[in-house]
């Protein structure tokens, strides 16, 4: 088990990671997932050991590790670029790390061929590394990592390099190899797919603050911050104000005048279907937003029954994706950013008939949406944070800076099951 | 390897030719000149007789001359060396400062270039003259009473030699690092290596094509050079630069000056010989 306790690291003025407190378990493949900038690096080569934290400490199975230097600690990395020695063959290459432990010669040699074998590279041994593909230097950048048996791998965006059918066949060998010898994997990222898809468990970073921490399904399900909401896959805004608050449902009145109806409709909302997301606690009156997935949309060409919200508009672009249709809708009126719906094109294509300028409804269920304040830092946001298992004292209060890191340690500690793999259809919409 | 891709383009002969040109009246012909010369026979009051002899040579191999071409050797190498080992640190700290703080750097190794070298020689000669700067420091602080003949030494001659050297070394050495991955330093760390063999396993083979030019560089003028030890050395050791000027200007002994100069030429050039050798040797082995 690994654990991060208060991990800093500031230039100068700059902060790059702030207050980090993560617990990784043995085995897991763990994912930091943020835009670029946003610290994940930076942190991970703290934990490699090429950089000093500012403050904080970093324990492998209780024993602090923070204060060793690279080559004493049993984490192995696997850098951007690979960084093989361009000087040495294939086969030095991946011997070098146990040449260097002093391994005998005989051991070496199985050892070698065993790393080799893991990365089917077996026929490259004695190539020199300029002459290896990409995906084969990548290969060869994993089987000189693993060779060591860390207790501990690293990987530093080590996918980022490769072209898109590469790096999807990549990311399942990478599984695989995962799955197949129960390391813990440490894996950075830009991408949000790549960890939606490989991850048990992801830490989703901006500005060098952890903003959640959870599975792939949790994270892209139940988002806790604005943030995270709009980075992994797409999320269409409505702006709404609580209207009415009751034990199983919100009410809201829509601010656009894209609602239609007289008086307006309203817009409901009640905890997701399996209990994961229950309602947040917000006073009569706050300005809020309704968060919405794409794909947990619907098109319609009249009016639906009261049990869905709806907003009506005009039909403006059909995008045909292959797997989905993804439809924009402008809002009645033209206020506000347009509606972004997928469809899946299903075996039995439905020719529903919509047209580029028809009138159309947008309708989803109150069970589907995501209530959030109108700007990210929001203490009503935290709100919405609060789980089950989470004391309401703490929640209620408006403490949005030390609210979070409690909550995230709750969060990592009381939730997130390893092993189940998100069953979201990782979307390639934004 | 990767193969190297080279322009298929011809290139026009015309845009050759200054360089042609420059090659050949500027160094071939001094070259055959000297050549011609190291074969001829001095006349009786200088000047050079057109008589074939292989006498000069056979002068040049004396066990005297051999011991000055030994002194100068050792100078060479251990200026060659020393520049190494202070230019290598100096390379490294400029290839990876900040660009402001290198580019700063970098002006400073240039800097002493815009004086002329004898100038610098003799500012060095004040410095360690006996009534200079640094035996005034020493003796202000009581750690001599009486001034530390510094000037007129080999150590003298050294750090005169390693001075002016040094951007030589310096330069070839900043080439090679700046292009250096240093994520390779990490990963060598990461996989367990001390820093001392990171330095041997890496970062040394990797940037050896700037060493072994720093080390050409520095090698090949230190090994002819005669102005530094005539200025900062009283003319107490003689070495193969001076023997030579010499022969041209006071003993005025051309064609043996020339036959030395050839001798000087051809170890140079046997010298270079021998690393290219290894150096394709093991291009050849990691293919």
């Amino acid at each position: 088990m690994l654990e991060l306790r208060g991990l800093n690291k500031s230039y100068g003025a700059v902060c790059a990671v702030k207050d980090v407190h993560l617990t990784i378990r043995e085995g897991e493949f763990f994912s930091l997932l943020g835009p670029s900038g946003c610290g994940k690096t930076t942190l991970l080569r703290m934990l490699g050991g090429f950089e000093t934290p500012s403050a904080g400490e970093i324990y492998l199975g209780g024993n602090r590790v923070d204060q060793l230097p690279a080559n004493q600690r049993q984490f192995n990395m696997v850098f951007q670029r690979y960084a093989l020695f361009p000087h040495l063959s294939v086969w030095e290459n991946i011997a070098f790390g146990l040449k260097m432990k002093k391994v005998p010669a005989s051991e070496l040699k199985t050892r070698v061929e065993e790393a080799l074998a893991l990365v089917q590279m077996e026929a490259f041994a004695a190539r020199d590394i300029a002459t290896l593909s990409g995906g084969q230097q990548q290969r060869i950048a994993l089987a000189r990592a693993l060779i060591n048996r860390p207790k501990i791998l690293l990987l530093d965006e080590p996918l980022s390099a490769l072209d898109l059918k590469l790096r999807q066949q990549m990311q399942v060998e990478l599984l695989a190899l995962q799955r197949r010898l129960k390391h813990t994997f440490i894996f950075v990222t830009h991408d949000q797919e790549e960890a939606l898809t490989l991850s048990d468990r992801i830490a989703v970073m901006n500005g060098g603050v952890v903003e959640q921490v959870g599975t792939p399904q949790e994270i892209y399900e139940y988002p806790r911050t604005l943030f995270v909401a709009r980075f992994i896959g797409s999320i269409n805004s409505i702006d709404a104000e609580v209207r009415e608050t009751r034990a199983d449902v919100i009410t809201l009145t829509g601010l656009a005048r894209a609602v239609s109806g007289t008086p307006k409709r309203p817009f409901l909302i009640k905890p997701s279907r399996d209990g994961a997301r229950p309602l947040p606690l917000v006073p009569v009156g706050t300005a809020t937003q309704i968060l919405v997935r794409p794909e947990k949309m619907k098109i319609l060409k009249t009016m639906p029954g009261p049990e869905q919200n709806a907003v009506e508009g005009i039909l403006k672009e059909v995008l045909y994706q292959g797997p989905i249709t993804l439809l924009i809708v402008q809002l009645k009126e033209g206020d506000g950013p347009p509606i972004l719906v997928s469809q899946q094109n299903s075996a039995v294509t439905e020719r529903r008939g919509f047209l580029v300028g028809d009138r159309v409804f947008v309708a989803w269920f109150p069970e589907d949406c995501i209530l959030m304040g109108r700007d990210s830092a929001l203490p009503s946001s935290e709100v919405v944070l609060s789980s089950p298992d989470f004391p309401p004292s703490a929640t209620s209060g408006p403490t949005p800076n030390s609210a979070p890191n409690s909550a995230l340690n709750s969060i990592s500690e009381s939730k997130g099951v390893p092993g189940t793999r998100a069953g979201t259809s990782g979307m390639s919409v934004g | 390897m990767a193969e190297k891709i080279r322009p298929k383009l011809k290139t026009p002969p015309l845009l050759v030719l200054p360089a042609l040109g420059w090659f050949l009246w500027f160094l071939l012909v001094p070259l055959l000149i000297v050549v011609t010369y190291s074969f001829c026979t001095k006349g009786t009051y200088g000047g050079v007789v057109f008589k074939f002899s292989v006498e000069n040579y056979y002068r040049s191999v004396n066990w005297v001359y051999l011991q000055v071409l030994a002194n100068s050797l050792k100078l060479a190498t251990l200026t060659a060396f020393c520049c190494l080992c202070i230019g290598y640190p100096m390379a490294y700290i400029m290839a990876t400062a900040s660009v402001r703080v290198r580019s700063l750097l970098l002006i400073l190794v240039i800097l002493p270039f815009w004086t002329n070298f004898v100038i610098r020689a003799y500012a060095i000669k004040v410095l360690f003259g006996d009534y200079g700067p640094l035996n005034h420091l020493l003796m202000r602080w009581g750690l001599t009473h009486d001034p530390i003949p510094f000037g007129n030494s080999d150590a003298s001659i050294w750090f005169g030699m390693v001075t002016n050297y040094l951007p030589f070394m310096v330069l070839p050495l900043y080439v090679a690092l700046e292009k250096f991955d240093f994520s390779l330093l990490e990963a060598a760390k990461d996989l367990g290596a001390s820093s001392w063999r990171v330095l041997w396993t890496v970062l040394l083979p990797l940037t050896r094509p700037g060493i072994v030019t720093g080390f050409i560089f520095v090698f090949t003028p230190a090994l002819g050079e005669f102005v530094i030890p005539d200025l900062l050395g009283g003319a107490r050791t003689l070495l193969i630069g001076s023997l030579i000027t010499e022969q041209f200007l006071k003993t005025r002994d051309w064609p043996f000056g020339a036959a030395l100069s050839i001798l000087v030429i051809l170890i140079v050039m046997v010298c270079l010989g021998i690393y290219l050798r290894i150096e394709a040797k093991e291009e050849r082995n990691a293919e």
